[in-house]
């Protein structure tokens, strides 16, 4: 029961995270439209990081 | 020919037809999925390496077994031999799908010969383990040797894994070796055929991974880090399609593990000094911090090829068993409906959120192979740096 805890838990993290990604993210784009496709490349490689260390504690947890 | 304005577009069908197919397609034949043990087996059965392509109920497709032990020596054979685990060859049982070695005295080694159980142990010294049961008599399996635990025996087969390895080494080849004559054929012109549908990723690797990363000399390691971009998406993407197996390769932590020492070797060779002394004896700071320092600097050193590769595989991993287990939801609607209506709503409410997962799949694993070509560049990129770049 603990582990399920414990991975909600870090899917708390990873949640909060992504959604700070998405927001910032939008908000540049709304001040600069030119730069849209860096900032979206940007966002892009952060949100795959996040969940990177989620989807670790999602293998760790099914482990124990 | 792929028209992308036409609904339904034909790229989300080809989709839409695997999840339709691979689910009943992989489940047909198998032994009844009644209880939570079993179905979570059955998962994570998918998930893992086997010494045979399992395709439907009873067809599989045979793969060379080769195993090295020291006290019985090389044994080579097909996996068509074990008979899906009702035949012992050499000492030899294949435990689901896994080929095991029988440990214990008294077990015919020469010879085929047939075996009437494969079960768990409860207790005694070799508890956990499974054991085949023979003639009566009980005999412990030793599985083959992993990270955590060696085994009695060597295996050097070519797995199910392996042999998609293969599939994607051929496919390499024979994709960018079409692409390279076609380009010295048209020297000059303008692309087609192949080489105008590559033309677009190779410069995209180019011009937003390697160049910005590792700045002047990036023609270098553009060969290694398109070698790594493909290899990754060829065998991310094959771990999708159903119909060959699904091997999922690279959520093996062997495969991720050998591509991130890759990256790793490639970076400490040719690392110049000015790395070193930067990370171990950093200027402008006072002495006894920079022990401290070199120490953390040193750590997050190691920790590079160990994020790379457990980024991967644990993303390919999850993602396949999220697939499963949508494909499982078919079995567990089945069971509770006691009949073939059960199935039907189960298969109604399994299609959607399958289709769902495969579409993000899809997307995981382009981006996941992105990430970890994006990631050695930057790697390799810290290693090069020299002074004057600063």
């Amino acid at each position: 029961m603990y582990t399920a805890i414990g991975m909600g838990l870090a899917v708390i993290g990873v949640g909060l995270g992504i959604g700070m990604i998405g927001g910032r993210t939008t908000e540049a784009i709304a001040r600069q439209p030119e730069a849209a496709g860096d900032i979206r490349t940007a966002m892009i490689i952060s949100a795959a990081f996040i969940e990177g260390v989620g989807i670790i504690a999602l293998i760790l947890s099914f482990i124990s | 020919m792929l028209h992308f304005d036409r609904f339904p577009f034909p790229l989300l069908g080809l989709v839409l037809a695997f999840t339709l197919m691979g689910a009943p397609l992989s489940a047909a034949g198998d032994e009844p999925i009644d209880t939570k043990e079993k179905y979570i087996d059955q998962v994570m059965h998918h998930v893992q390496n086997a010494n045979e392509i399992h395709l439907v109920g009873n067809f599989s497709i045979p793969l060379p077994i080769i195993a090295y032990s020291s006290e019985d020596g090389l044994m080579t054979t097909f996996s068509s031999a074990f008979d899906h685990g009702h035949t012992a060859v050499n000492g030899y049982v294949l435990n689901h799908g896994r080929i095991n070695r029988v440990l214990g005295e008294g077990f015919p080694r020469d010879e085929n010969v047939h075996i009437e159980e494969i079960g768990h142990i409860e207790e005694g010294d070799h508890e956990g383990k499974a054991y085949v049961q023979y003639h009566g008599e009980v005999y412990p399996l030793d599985a083959p040797g992993t990270f955590m635990e060696s085994s009695s025996f060597y295996d050097f087969s070519i797995t199910k894994n392996v042999a998609t390895m293969l599939l994607a080494v051929i496919l390499m080849f024979w994709l960018f070796g079409s692409v390279a004559k076609s380009m010295k054929r048209r020297a000059g012109q303008a692309p087609a055929g192949v080489q105008s549908f590559m033309e677009p990723f190779i410069i995209f690797i180019r011009d937003e991974i390697a160049q910005p990363f590792i700045g002047k000399n990036y023609e270098r390691y553009m060969p290694f880090i398109m070698s790594i971009f493909f290899f990754i998406l060829i065998l991310n993407l094959l771990g999708l399609v159903p119909f060959i197996g699904g091997a999922n390769v690279t959520g093996n932590a062997g495969t991720t593990l050998a591509l991130a020492l890759f990256t790793f070797i490639l970076m400490l060779a040719v690392s110049t000094k000015d790395f070193w002394a930067h990370m171990l004896w950093m200027p402008g700071v006072p002495i006894p911090v920079r022990f401290v320092l070199a120490l953390i600097e040193l750590v997050s050193l190691i920790i590079k090829p160990v994020t790379l590769f457990i980024r991967l595989g644990a993303n390919i991993t999850a993602g396949h068993i999220a697939i499963l287990a949508m494909v499982g939801v078919i079995f567990i609607f089945s069971d509770f409906g006691e009949s073939l209506m059960g199935g039907g709503v189960g298969l109604l409410i399994s299609i959607p959120f399958t289709f769902a997962m495969n579409l993000l799949e899809i997307f995981v694993a382009v981006l996941q192979a992105f990430i970890f070509a994006l990631l050695s560049a930057m790697y390799i990129g810290q290693a090069v740096e020299t002074h004057a770049e600063h």
